[in-house]
């Protein structure tokens, strides 16, 4: 058909037969309709609430009417969010550094075990990693409160042993910290683990064949070429972890171990007039992630994500 | 070879200098119950290129892997020349394979790909040999690509310039011809097999295409089972099969179960298809009782009417005729109902004028017939291996024959094999 219609055009017939022009017509608008639902599901859900919240965002207040704004640009609210807020965003990219940190340390080896060491055990090594969605994300955060308070088995073990100078995690950066490991810890198993199963045993061998011994060939092979997956998996864990707030208000305290989620909750569903300030909290977060994001990925990145 | 610069590396941790000869003895690997690969013995002499043929599943490979380290035998010690490698890490041996699927690293350039070898010995100028390993396969253009950027026949070039820049005692060829098109194989054929001469390293190539070997090896090993059926220089292996499974793997066979009646001077005399035929003593590894008797399809000649002589013929019924150019190929039925193939040039003026039902005598020069033992092909066939069939054909303990000038005998039993023309 595409051979038939450019010889039509290419031997420079002007009363082309209408038919495969026709075609053609018909096929590239196949590619248009089938981006239109999610365009359509984009356009609606993304782009003009996105636009919504950044003109909140330069609203200024009714001078002695709080909670009715007027459109504006009011840059202030930024400076707000940015000097008022500093410690919360500092409190979120730190928290949420060492769950991706602590989350990696932990998924490696375990989807290198999954990927060349579980045999007939890595399905149900796959359904344990992925269980946990099968319930509500607050009930397990809510959980591990439990698990982590101070007569609980943890913090009395740490206790015994001298380890806990404080006598808490919970309402500590610790719990903050462990929960988003926790939470976020499926998110950096999985792409890790696709990656690693998708490697070439045989390139593996080829390190230890060519006089790698076992740590060299996993460090000039076997992690080089699960990258992709690593990246994959720490954009997945940082990203939500940056913006999460759920586990800093069930496992954190009330004053020092606050992130940037929990400020723009409170601003906007707590503090009369704080919708514009919220809007800027959020519009400067995702402006921060998306400048690390694109550092990490300029730094680290493979070909396949860039 | 001087185009691999000075021998200036730094030893790896573990690393088994060891120059010399590749010697198997009684090496067994099993999985589970399976035994892939059962008391294997040979030499390969340094230098030489050796081909270790087979159907897929005959241990061939496992036998490739156990000597680059990647498995260890259950049995059985591994040596190259004096130094014993068995149970060392495949780091630590001077071997290098050429993986059936290159195996090239993704995430580095040709070049980085060349020289991984080379730095992870502590070569200074690993760059440097490495360029020079690429002029060898003639890669040198594409040395800053990605291998996903590459061809099949590039990949492999590259994969054996990854091999060789190691300077390896012993290179390893996992089929490395398995994924090209016949064209561009013809061409690695002779390719690889200029390298070799011009390194002079001994390579061990692993492969299922009978063709492939016998143009490539000095020496081939016929596998089968594990074991090793028969190994030789590669016209001594086809003029003279010591076993059926041999007669068919390499080349084609007519084959017919007989029994030997009597001798007749040098000859046996051989009851098989309805007719009595001759084999000389010395290419029969039977001499009484069963015996399969045994011709090459170009070996026998298609007659009209019976030949008059010395009784080497047998009469048959024409089921195909298929012309293929150079030569007719004609499947006939000889009087047991066993189908048999011929192959004759088309030297004739005339054409053939044979057509399926035509009765015809077949007539071959008792030369050219050998005899193998019979329930061979069952014991071939049978998963647990028949200890009759083991008796018939010990078990390979033998040194293989690279004297090149193709009057070569594997087994060093027979002596009296080497005396017939081929």
């Amino acid at each position: 058909m595409t051979v038939a219609s450019a010889h039509v055009a290419g031997g420079g017939t002007t009363h082309a037969d209408p038919a495969p022009a026709g075609g053609a017509r018909k096929r590239s608008w196949t590619a248009y309709l089938l981006l239109l639902p999610g365009g359509l599901w984009l356009l609606l859900f993304f782009v003009i609430p996105l636009v919504q919240l950044f003109t909140v965002s330069l609203q200024s207040g009714f001078p002695g009417y709080p909670g009715y704004y007027y459109r504006d640009v009011n840059i202030g609210n930024y400076g707000t969010a940015l000097t008022e807020f500093a410690g919360h965003f500092g409190r979120s990219l730190l928290y949420a550094g060492l769950a991706t940190f602590f989350a990696f340390i932990l998924a490696y080896p375990l989807a290198y075990a999954m990927a060349f060491k579980a045999g007939k055990w890595r399905n149900v090594m796959m359904i344990c990693v992925i269980a946990p969605f099968f319930t509500s994300f607050i009930l397990r955060t809510i959980a591990w409160r439990q698990i982590l308070a101070d007569d609980g088995p943890v913090a009395s073990t740490l206790k015994f042993l001298h380890l806990l100078p404080g006598g808490h995690i919970t309402e500590t950066w610790m719990a903050v910290v462990a929960g988003l490991t926790y939470n976020f810890l499926p998110f950096m198993v999985l792409p890790i683990y696709a990656s690693l199963e998708r490697a070439d045993a045989r390139v593996i061998e080829a390190g230890g064949d060519l006089y790698a011994n076992g740590f060299t060939t996993f460090r000039t092979v076997t992690l080089p070429m699960s990258m992709p997956g690593v990246i994959a998996g720490t954009l997945l864990t940082f990203i939500p972890a940056a913006g999460d707030y759920v586990n800093a208000d069930l496992l954190g305290s009330d004053r020092s171990t606050k992130m940037v989620g929990n400020v723009i909750e409170s601003q906007f569903f707590k503090v009369l007039g704080g919708f514009p300030v919220a809007a800027a909290l959020s519009f400067t977060l995702m402006a921060l992630i998306l400048a690390m994001v694109f550092l990490y990925i300029r730094r680290f990145g493979t070909e396949e994500l860039l | 070879m001087s185009i691999f610069g000075g021998n200036g590396s730094k030893a790896t941790r573990g690393f088994r200098e060891a120059r010399g000869n590749l010697r198997l003895t009684g090496v067994t690997k099993e999985f589970g119950d399976f035994t892939a690969v059962d008391d294997l013995g040979l030499e390969v002499p340094r230098g030489s290129f050796f081909a270790l043929l087979g159907p897929s599943g005959c241990g061939k490979t496992t036998t490739l892997r156990m000597v680059a380290g990647l498995e260890q035998p259950t049995r059985g010690r591994i040596l190259i020349g004096d130094t014993d490698l068995t149970g060392s890490r495949p780091y630590e041996r001077p071997v290098n394979t050429v993986f059936q699927s290159y195996a090239l690293f993704p995430h580095l350039t040709i070049r980085d790909n060349v020289a991984f070898g080379p730095k992870r010995r502590g070569e200074a100028d690993a760059g440097k040999l490495a360029d020079d390993a690429l002029e060898l396969v003639q890669m040198s253009h594409l040395a800053a690509r990605k291998p996903a950027q590459l061809s099949g026949g590039q990949q492999q070039r590259v994969a054996v310039a990854r091999a060789l820049v190691n300077r390896p005692e012993v290179l390893l060829l996992d089929e490395p011809l398995g994924a090209l098109d016949l064209k561009l194989r013809r061409q690695m054929q002779v390719e690889l097999k200029r390298i070799q001469t011009e390194v002079g390293l001994t390579f061990i190539h692993v492969t299922h295409d009978q063709e492939e070997a016998m143009t490539m090896a000095d020496t081939v090993a016929v596998m089968n089972h594990g074991r090793i059926e028969q190994m030789g220089h590669p016209e001594v292996l086809y003029d003279l099969p010591k076993t059926s499974f041999v007669a068919n793997f390499l080349g084609q066979s007519n084959l017919g179960d007989g029994r030997v009646t009597g001798t007749d001077g040098d000859d046996l005399v051989v009851e098989v298809a309805g007719t009595t035929v001759r084999i000389p003593k010395s290419r029969s590894t039977v001499h009484d009782g069963a015996i399969t008797f045994g011709v090459r399809p170009e070996k026998v000649r298609i007659r009209d009417q019976r030949p008059d002589g010395a009784g080497n013929d047998v009469k048959a019924t024409v089921v195909d005729v298929s012309f293929t150019g150079v030569a007719t190929q004609f499947l006939v039925t000889v009087a047991s109902g066993t189908t048999w193939a011929v192959y004759e040039q088309n030297l004739d003026v005339e054409r053939n004028h044979l057509r399926p039902g035509d009765e015809v005598w077949l007539e071959w020069e008792s030369g050219h017939a050998f005899g193998v033992p019979v329930n061979d092909v069952e014991a071939a066939a049978a998963t647990v291996a028949d200890p009759d069939a083991a008796k018939a054909e010990p078990r390979a303990h033998q040194s293989a024959d690279t004297s090149g000038d193709g009057t070569g005998d594997g087994s060093g039993s027979d002596p009296d094999a080497l005396a017939v023309p081929s």
